[in-house]
């Protein structure tokens, strides 16, 4: 039984308090004295070669401190992509360098190509404006077939092609899935797109850079979702400044959704510019900034097929993949279109013959990277909408044709044709939850309702499973990647009792201040609110990989719950010693520990003052102190699954789509905070909704990004959303972390998407238009154009 | 934002007089004005707020005309015309949001004159007249094109007159991001005719769909209208949606709004 605010119990986020009230501290918030400000020149052209660059009149307008160019940076490093991909031929992914600023050439609109540092913001723009860039406007390449078939218009003209690699996965296997589905008796093929979104954290990007010229230690304040990580790549890759004369740190962050893990340049930026004027530097994105130049998410274009049998049992799934990476590798930009993608289309079926090739390719657009869900929900959408389309041809009901090729219960461990160990899961547990909750069998009766009001009402139906827990070192080692995927935690018990844990994670919306101290808590039988996190700094905290791919919970929560352990050894130790007996006959329960079959006991406080205050101790057997870490380095990815039904309603007048319900029935494992849960639940399914409806990251043939702004890029609204049905409460424990945790962050946006796409399809061809797909997002416009094609 | 003097006259008379000098510019409520200065698109040297000047607000009605003053808020016309004019009133309560509301005024949006705004299909199926610190202008000759009016750049819109309608209803089609009309259609029923105004669908902005307002006039029923659709020779297609879909928007909208008229 959780203790009051301990493991799965609905604490209130503690952390909510300062951000309603105002009193967050986010980076811009921070102005050490004396501090200059940064404002960069970026292009307006997508591909264009620089001539040259004159900064003398801008170096010479009021107020301003230095100006730099790529020139400045030519000889430092580029930044990295992280994980290094071989192409089916066995030749590594074309790897462009990415400058700090672009020298030579800008390769997409919002590169940046000069940066000015003045005393104020507006000093610093104005001699923007005075600076003479001649760049010779280039022919760009955007559509991603174009950029594949064009060997004239180079993004990087040093690596003669548009393609960064050409992947098979697993290429063993395609031969195999080629013969099945020669063979098969029915094949249903689909062609889609999964469209290009802006992150659009609530909070733009923001940098800090200082320097200590008496110490030579450098510091960034940063926007990061990993400060480890960034401080390794300016460290090891960019700027070369010592890890330990870097410290990062990461305060409050309002979003991140993936575009805050990557290292950008602006950081290395605010750092060198720091140095040479031996003063901070600030740079704030702008919104115009951030839609530029933030990593954007997706933007795949997917042909996919599903043999069956006439029965509907799955043969094989076949994907042929575009994915769009930009203009420059970001950092975890080759691996999410490959192994957070193709490794998952598999699906919740036990089909036994998968092939995904993914042609990864250079475009004169912002870079694409990791954006919630990454890959993942790429991998779903394919999938489930090629098997929605497959039971409409073969006749059979959605939720039949899934549960038929389900995975079941006494299968797990289970191999799944696309490589990954699937540890634990109950499909049809959480399909018979959703069939309840989402109320099917008045379907039927509201559908006519609907058509009484003179609308089209569809059912979609959706299940989901997906890798987290990111991610055992060695097996990624082996597939790629150049870091490891381990976290940390420092529990530090102080002499008075209460508690900090440093944390390798980053919360930045994640509810870690309030989720983390419950495991303590419930471990150690105390008050949670004795217990702080300390997260975000690189000065403070142990050497963790941060916070992506709903890692944290699984990955740093299980290294929290370690060191908690090591705690737990440790004080029973200092207890046996106080109590005057052997540890192996001191029981720890409820805060107290005490001797086995008396009632000699010593409360948890009264040990933590002891190990600080070790008059009599054996120091030859305990050491002083109460102060543990664990690094967490876990056996297998995790893998949450989830069944999603979508009821919405088409007008057929307008091509507007309404939804009336939305369920999401997800099996994270064991769940320290429901209400956190919840929460991050409703909002993937808000941003999945959004890309599924209204969000569109759009250039034009010219590179010039058309939804630059609110204006023209939807973002999901209060009232376009419906009221969500969430219930996570058929869990299956992850079987290898000690907390059983399987991660929930990105599910939302994982599992909404194809669910609201099938339900418009469903209302479309119930309503008796021959609608097969409509790609995403299923705009108004885009309905009305199909029912009218 | 690049710099600028700000001025803050109480009467019409000190505000024209502000608005001569080089560089000058009114501001209503700032809410296209100053987003575009953030952005340093715009750089008037001299700001000349209007939000003072007196007898440049308020709602008040005279016999059959409902006036407004040029500095009215939207949320004040949403409220104060609610009873005089719903259709007007329920237009203005559906531009943007609060905040929006709250600061923008009817003079603004008109002197704006944005493609894709809702005051210009009132204005113009109410057959309304912009008054300025100079003359009254006519809505059939005011709206001149994309952001194009017939004011000169130093003339100040400092009332409209909405002669008010038998029945009348605006019908909003959001485009999905800025919430500005995709389309919008203002269907004014009044004793001299019909009168439908277009917004959100044309390249040459703001347009009277005169032949709606000719079956209309002969039956004031969605029926009459029924296999119409707009001319979609010259509309928008922009990513949010092609003409065509815009032409077929009018025609849809056009018979909401006739059916919801009161
Ligand atoms: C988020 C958002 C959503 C919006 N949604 C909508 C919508 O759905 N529908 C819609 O119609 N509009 C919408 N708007 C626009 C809004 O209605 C503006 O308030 C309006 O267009 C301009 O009015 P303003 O008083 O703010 O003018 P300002 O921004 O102050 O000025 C706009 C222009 O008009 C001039 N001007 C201002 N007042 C006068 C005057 N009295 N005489 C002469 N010239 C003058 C200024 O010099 C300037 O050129 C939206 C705006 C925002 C920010």
């Amino acid at each position: 039984m959780a203790a009051d605010g301990g493991m799965g119990h609905a604490t209130k986020r503690r952390e909510d308090v300062r951000f309603l009230m105002g009193l967050g501290k986010y980076c811009d918030d921070h102005t050490p004295a004396k501090t200059s400000y940064c404002a960069f020149a970026r292009s307006n052209v997508a591909n264009g070669k620089i001539n040259s660059i004159d900064t003398v009149a801008a170096a010479g307008m009021p107020g301003v401190l230095a100006v730099f160019t790529g020139e400045d940076f030519a000889e430092v490093g580029g930044n990295p992509a992280g994980w290094l991909i071989n192409s089916r031929d066995g030749e590594p992914m074309k790897e462009p360098k990415r400058p700090v600023l672009a020298y030579g050439k800008v390769r997409h609109v919002g590169d940046a190509y000069a940066a000015v540092i003045a005393e104020t913001l507006e000093q610093a723009m104005d001699a923007v404006e005075a600076i003479e860039a001649d760049i010779d406007e280039l022919d760009a390449v955007v559509k991603m077939a174009d950029a594949l078939a064009n060997d004239k218009t180079l993004v990087h003209d040093e690596i003669g092609t548009n393609q960064c690699f050409d992947w098979g996965w697993i290429e063993d296997n395609r031969a195999a899935t080629d013969a099945a589905i020669k063979a098969a008796p029915h094949v249903t093929t689909l062609e889609l797109v999964n469209n290009r979104l802006v992150p659009n954290a609530m909070e733009p990007r923001c940098s800090i850079g200082e320097y200590e010229p008496g110490t030579g230690d450098y510091k960034l304040t940063t926007t990061s979702q990993n400060p480890h990580l960034t401080r390794l790549l300016i460290s090891a890759f960019v700027l070369g400044i010592p890890e330990n004369k870097l410290t990062v740190h990461s305060p409050d962050v309002g979003g991140g959704f993936g575009s805050k893990i990557y290292h950008y340049g602006e950081e290395a930026l605010v750092l060198a510019a720091a140095k040479k004027l031996n003063r901070p530097v600030k740079w704030t994105s702008t919104r115009t900034e951030a839609f530029l130049s933030d990593a954007h998410g997706r933007d795949h274009v997917t042909k996919i097929e599903l043999a069956c049998e006439k029965d509907g049992t799955f043969i094989a799934f076949r994907t042929e993949t575009m994915a769009n990476v930009g203009a420059y590798l970001s950092n975890f930009s080759t691996v999410t279109p490959t192994f957070l993608h193709g490794t998952l289309m598999a699906g919740n079926y036990t089909v036994p013959n998968v092939y995904v090739n993914v042609k990864a390719v250079f475009t004169n657009t912002a870079p694409v990277d990791a954006y919630r869900g990454a890959g993942r929900p790429e991998a779903s959408f394919s999938l489930e909408r090629v098997i929605d389309k497959a039971a409409r041809e073969l006749g059979i009901n959605p939720i039949e044709l899934r549960r038929k090729n389900f995975i079941k219960p006494d299968q797990y461990p289970f191999a799944s044709a696309a490589g990954l160990e699937y540890d634990s899961g109950n499909y049809d547990a959480l399909m018979d939850a959703l069939e309840k909750r989402a109320n099917l069998d008045g379907f039927e009766a509201r559908c006519a309702e609907s058509k009484k009001n003179g609308k089209l009402r569809g059912l979609g139906i959706n299940s989901y499973v997906e890798a987290c827990g990111i991610a055992p070192s060695n097996l990624v080692g082996i597939l790629g990647a150049r870091v490891g995927l381990y976290d940390a935690a420092t529990v530090r018990v102080n002499a008075t009792g209460n508690i900090s844990v440093m944390v390798g994670a980053h919360s930045h919306g994640q509810g870690h201040e309030t989720a983390f101290p419950q495991i303590v808590a419930d471990m150690l039988g105390i008050d949670p609110l004795s217990i702080d996190i300390v997260h975000g700094d690189t000065s403070k905290i142990p050497f963790g990989m941060g916070t992506y791919g709903s890692r944290s919970l699984a990955v740093c929560g299980s290294a929290v719950f370690r060191a908690t352990e090591k705690i737990i050894k440790k004080a029973t130790l200092i207890a046996a010693h106080m109590l005057e007996d052997e540890p192996e006959n001191v029981d720890f329960t409820d805060g107290d520990f005490a001797v086995k079959g008396t009632n000699k006991k010593v409360s948890f406080g009264e040990v933590a003052l002891k190990a600080y205050i070790p008059h009599d101790f054996p120091i030859e057997f305990i050491e002083p102190g109460l102060e543990e870490t664990a690094f967490y380095d876990p056996a297998n990815f995790t893998y949450p699954s989830g069944a999603y039904g979508c009821e919405v309603e088409v007008d057929p007048e307008t091509g507007k789509v309404d939804i009336c319900a939305m369920v999401a029935i997800d099996d994270f494992g064991n769940v320290v905070n429901p209400m956190i849960v919840t929460g991050q639940v409703q909002g993937g399914l808000a941003q999945g909704i959004g890309q599924a409806l209204l969000e569109h990251g759009i250039y034009d043939e010219n590179g010039q990004l058309l939804s630059g702004s609110f204006m023209d890029y939807a973002m999901p609204r209060a009232d376009d959303l419906p009221n969500f049905v969430v219930d996570h409460s058929n869990a299956t424990p992850c079987t290898h972390n000690p907390i059983g945790a399987k991660g929930c962050g990105e599910a939302g946006a994982i599992g909404s998407p194809p669910t609201v796409v099938n339900a418009v399809i469903d209302a479309l061809q119930r309503g008796g238009y021959d609608v097969e797909h409509i790609d995403m997002p299923v705009s108004p416009a885009r309905v009305w154009a199909a029912m009218n094609a | 934002m690049y710099n600028f003097e700000f001025t803050k006259p109480t009467t019409v008379e000190d505000a024209a007089k502000a608005m001569s000098a080089e560089g000058a510019q009114a501001l209503g409520g700032g809410q296209t004005l100053l987003p575009t200065m953030k952005q340093r698109l715009a750089m008037p040297e001299i700001l000349v707020s209007l939000t003072d000047v007196e007898g440049m607000v308020g709602v008040s009605k005279a016999g059959t005309t409902l006036t407004i003053g040029g500095g009215t808020t939207h949320a004040q016309v949403a409220t104060d015309a609610a009873a005089s004019y719903p259709g007007l009133s329920a237009l203005a309560d559906g531009i943007g949001d609060p905040a929006v509301r709250n600061r923008g005024t009817i003079g603004g949006s008109l002197a704006n004159n944005d493609p894709a705004a809702c005051y210009p299909a009132a204005a113009l199926a109410s057959g309304a007249t912009i008054t300025t610190n100079k003359r009254d202008i006519l809505a059939d000759n005011y709206f001149q094109g994309m952001f194009e009016t017939a004011l000169d750049e130093t003339e100040i819109v400092t009332a409209v007159s909405f002669p008010i309608p038998e029945k009348s209803n605006y019908q909003k089609f959001v485009q999905p991001a800025s919430r500005f009309a995709l389309v919008g259609v203002f269907v004014a029923k009044t004793a001299d005719g019909v009168r439908v105004a277009v917004t959100g669908a044309s390249n040459g902005g703001v347009y009277r769909w005169t032949e709606a307002e000719t079956a209309l006039n002969g039956d004031f029923s969605a029926r009459a209208i029924e296999d119409m659709s707009g001319d979609a020779t010259d509309m928008i297609t922009d990513l949010h949606g092609s003409a065509e879909y815009r032409a077929h928007l009018v025609g849809v909208l056009t018979r909401r709004a006739v059916v919801a008229s009161s």
